[in-house]
């Protein structure tokens, strides 16, 4: 094959992965069915893994064609599939501008300890029942989270423009869009992030995807042995080093005429650079004169002390109740025993051990009210998100949360079903109501309810007062929402740890009533 | 010019539109009905939703009353909820459609639709039917959910509610139409037109903590009142409301209320919910305060049973 196409297409490959992937993720319009949404992230490795623990399906068979791709031709997928991969050589492509400097990478020895390490540890903390590991150093939703904080509000704030000069126009196709919400520690966590990934993307090529990703480490497992390999040709090599200066992922050893697949990201800069097509990729036999990594017994047992004490962690800070926080005004305070994890997660248990906080729901909730969470599962659930009432409520006749979600940490329902699944249960605090301090009516709970397990009972003459049946509530949490009282609420969600199912509301099931609109009018 | 030659000339004049049952003769006649019986307030039941309308408008003399040539006009349905047109939780599509082909017939340049919705206010336009309904009558469907659109403006005859933030095009369009629909509320017993107005301000929160009845009333005090006020009773949530639970919570009336008095419709309106008007504290307040007329016996009333 012509040595210069390869390149080509994997910078077109890359291309078409890339744009749809980010938009789906700084999406405010909701645009996309979510079906759609599902095969645009159908490839993603790590979620479509998760997912298939759960629910395997068609739709999450990405994993198996991402194993067998990289069998066939190698870590690819790292260059063409994965968006932080283009993302890095993105900037690596704006730092080669930068310096002036094309061929600016040197051979450098595989990191083994470290790269296992970084692998062995999320996989450890997800076997004790936590993705949060994974979470943190997984590709895909470290994409996710830098689109969602960094380019969304970009692209929010230029459409905010563009919609209020139109709006002096009185043109009112575009509209604003309010961000409701700002969680600071997420945000900080994907600053980090983002500014690690950007550091390293920038002096040192792939260095990220070749150390801390456990995704590139797995891949690159396989990829030793895959059937298609870069290889120096010995007769044609000059041995001049260009192909090493070229390797973003510093893993050509010129001297020795060696290519480390482990590490390879199938970019073929350097099957393009070889001035003598000394270096080509080609088909090669799987187990030709590989070794496999070692895992010593030193190195197993800090890591499982290292996951047990990251564990201990979570006990500890899980005790930190979340205070709601208000202004002023009412004076019962609030504290929410737990957080409320979206409708389809069945319980913040199993929420915890399969999000890897991608925020792809964040975006695509409707009403905002998915957000990132600091400590409101405890430090192993950091960054997934969970429902924020002060942001918003979750919309009665939505689910898209749990059609979009990539990794079955929320499972797909049908409406009818979401419609029955109590997130966690009302509770009115009397004490800070506007009936019983004010003396005036108000109601915008039971307005807001769905269900009318908020419903207003007749109090004090002629006022009327909310009266929470539990057994009808959803945990929607618009009561919530709609709650005037300040600082704290009148009437907040208990989450429930395990999701469980409400009653059907009964008095509510009848027949249509007509009138007989031939009688004369009452006035 | 002789006199007897005008006499001549006016007298074929007048009897060629007399004879003529064309579209002037229509128009005299129509005007004529107007300045004759001028009712306060338009009652009419028994059709459709547009049939209806068709009918209550004309003894209002017509759009045209109300709109004229080249002028903007906002209408602001209650599109509050994220539910279907059969639970009666928002305007009849079917009506605002009408009611924007009309103000179109009458020389409308643009008419704007929106609210400031409850629950997602992408969804509530799409599943209500409303800005499809919008869409097809050529008006423009104007979003309703950002504080930018929203300018500070006070009511100088308010008690509790002595300022707010309303939306930009009730302030600057020439004519504003409110278009409730008559549905039970949990906590104003019900919501007609006057508390169809908390669609088009921004902070309902601050209504909910100071007296909500009051706040209501305060509010229907301020200059800028609707024009015309069109109640559409023809699916009439009689429990659960606002939002509504089930179609079991829905009577089908078909009746229609037109009035440019807020009071007097909501009035006539709670009688048909089958409430005595001062048992709903606001509209008893804001006929105190002299918005409208609560006593409909003081009222030029048309009845029309189709």
């Amino acid at each position: 094959m012509n040595t210069s196409l390869l390149r080509k297409i994997r910078i077109v490959l890359s291309i078409l992965f890339i744009i749809p992937t980010t938009f789906v993720l700084v999406d405010f319009t909701r645009i996309l069915p979510e079906s759609t949404i599902n095969w645009i992230i159908y490839f993603q490795f790590v979620p479509s893994l998760i997912k298939s623990i759960t629910l395997f399906s068609l739709i999450t068979t990405g994993f198996i064609l991402v194993l067998i791709l990289t069998s066939l031709f190698g870590r690819v997928y790292c260059s063409t599939i994965c968006p932080l991969g283009f993302f890095q050589d993105m900037i690596n492509f704006i730092s080669g501008k930068i310096k002036k400097k094309k061929r600016r990478f040197i051979f450098k020895k595989e990191q083994k300890i470290l790269r296992w390490t970084l692998f062995a540890i999320p996989v450890i903390i997800f076997l004790f029942g936590s993705s949060f590991g994974i979470s943190l150093l997984e590709p895909y939703s470290i994409y996710g989270r830098i689109a969602g904080n960094f380019f969304r509000p970009v692209l929010i704030g230029g459409n905010n423009l563009v919609s209020s000069i139109l709006e002096s126009y009185k043109i009112y196709w575009a509209f604003p869009y309010e961000i409701h919400a700002f969680n600071p520690v997420p945000f900080a966590i994907t600053a980090l992030f983002f500014g690690l990934v950007f550091y390293l993307s920038f002096t040192k090529g792939r260095l990220f995807c070749n150390t801390v990703c456990p995704v590139g480490t797995f891949l690159g497992f396989i990829s030793k042995y895959s059937f298609y390999k870069i290889r120096i040709e010995k007769d044609d090599c000059l041995n001049c080093g260009i192909c090493a200066k070229d390797c973003k992922a510093n893993c050509i050893n010129s001297d020795e005429m060696s290519v480390d697949m482990s590490r390879c990201v199938g970019c073929f800069n350097c099957v393009q650079s070889c001035p003598t097509e000394g270096i080509k990729y080609q088909f090669a036999l799987p187990f030709k004169k590989e070794s496999n990594p070692v895992f010593d017994e030193s190195k197993r047992n800090f890591l499982v002390a290292t996951g047990i004490y990251l564990a201990s962690f979570s006990t500890i800070i899980g005790q930190v109740k979340k205070k709601i926080v208000a202004k002023k005004e009412s004076t019962i305070p609030i504290f929410r025993q737990n957080a409320i994890s979206p409708p389809g997660s069945t319980s913040i248990k199993r929420f915890n051990s399969r999000c890897t906080a991608c925020h792809l729901c964040v975006s695509a909730c409707p009403t905002q009210v998915l957000q990132p969470s600091f400590l409101e599962y405890g430090f192993l659930g950091m960054l997934q998100p969970r429902l924020d009432n002060y942001a918003g409520f979750c919309n009665f006749e939505c689910k898209i949360c749990s059609d979009v979600c990539p990794t079955g940490a929320i499972l797909p329902l049908k409406l009818e079903e979401k419609k029955l699944v109590q997130l966690g249960k009302a509770k009115f605090v009397k004490e800070n109501c506007i009936v019983e301090t004010e003396k005036t009516d108000c109601g915008a709970c039971s307005e807001h309810c769905p269900t009318k397990a908020v419903h207003m009972i007749p109090f004090e003459g002629k006022l009327l007062i909310p009266e929470v049946r539990e057994e009808y509530c959803i945990g929607c949490g618009a009561c919530e929402f709609a709650c005037p009282t300040k600082p704290y609420k009148s009437i907040y969600i208990e989450g429930n740890v395990i999701h469980q199912a409400a009653k059907l509301n009964l008095e509510n099931a009848g027949p249509q009533k007509q009138v007989d609109y031939k009688e004369e009018f009452p006035f | 010019m002789d006199r007897r030659n005008f006499l001549k000339t006016a007298g074929v004049l007048t009897g060629s539109v007399v004879v003529t049952p064309g579209i002037y003769g229509k128009l005299f006649a129509r005007s004529s009905r107007y300045i004759n019986e001028n009712f306060d307030l338009v009652a009419i039941k028994g059709g459709e939703p547009d049939i209806m309308f068709d009918e209550a408008i004309k003894q209002l003399g017509g759009m045209k009353t109300f709109v004229k040539k080249n002028q903007k006009v906002v209408i602001k349905p209650n599109i509050g909820w994220d539910v279907i047109p059969e639970l009666g939780a928002n305007t009849n599509p079917k009506l605002v459609s009408r009611v924007i082909q009309h103000c179109f017939n009458a020389g409308a340049k643009e008419v704007y639709v929106f609210d400031h919705t409850c629950d997602d206010w992408r969804r509530c336009y799409t599943n209500s039917g409303i800005e499809k309904a919008v869409k097809e009558a050529k008006g423009t469907m104007v979003p309703g959910n950002s504080e930018s659109y929203y300018q500070e403006v006070t009511i100088k005859n308010g008690k509790k509610l002595t300022k707010d933030k309303v939306h930009e095009l009730i302030l600057s369009s020439d004519v504003f139409i409110n278009m409730p629909v008559l549905k039970h509320h949990s906590s104003t017993r019900m919501t007609i037109n006057m508390k169809n107005l908390m669609g088009i301000v921004w902070d309902r929160g601050y209504w909910h903590r100071n007296n909500l009845h009051q706040c209501i009333a305060d509010f229907a005090t301020y200059e800028r009142k609707p024009h015309l006020n069109i109640v559409d009773a023809y699916n009439v949530m009689m429990k659960n409301g606002p939002r509504g639970v089930s179609k079991a919570d829905v009577v089908v009336m078909k009746s229609q209320i037109l009035s440019t008095d807020m009071v007097a419709a909501d009035s006539a309106a709670a009688k048909m919910f089958g409430a005595e008007p001062e048992t709903v504290p606001y509209i008893k307040y804001a006929n105190e305060m002299g918005v409208g007329k609560m006593d409909l016996n003081s009222l030029q009333i048309k009845r029309i049973i189709l």
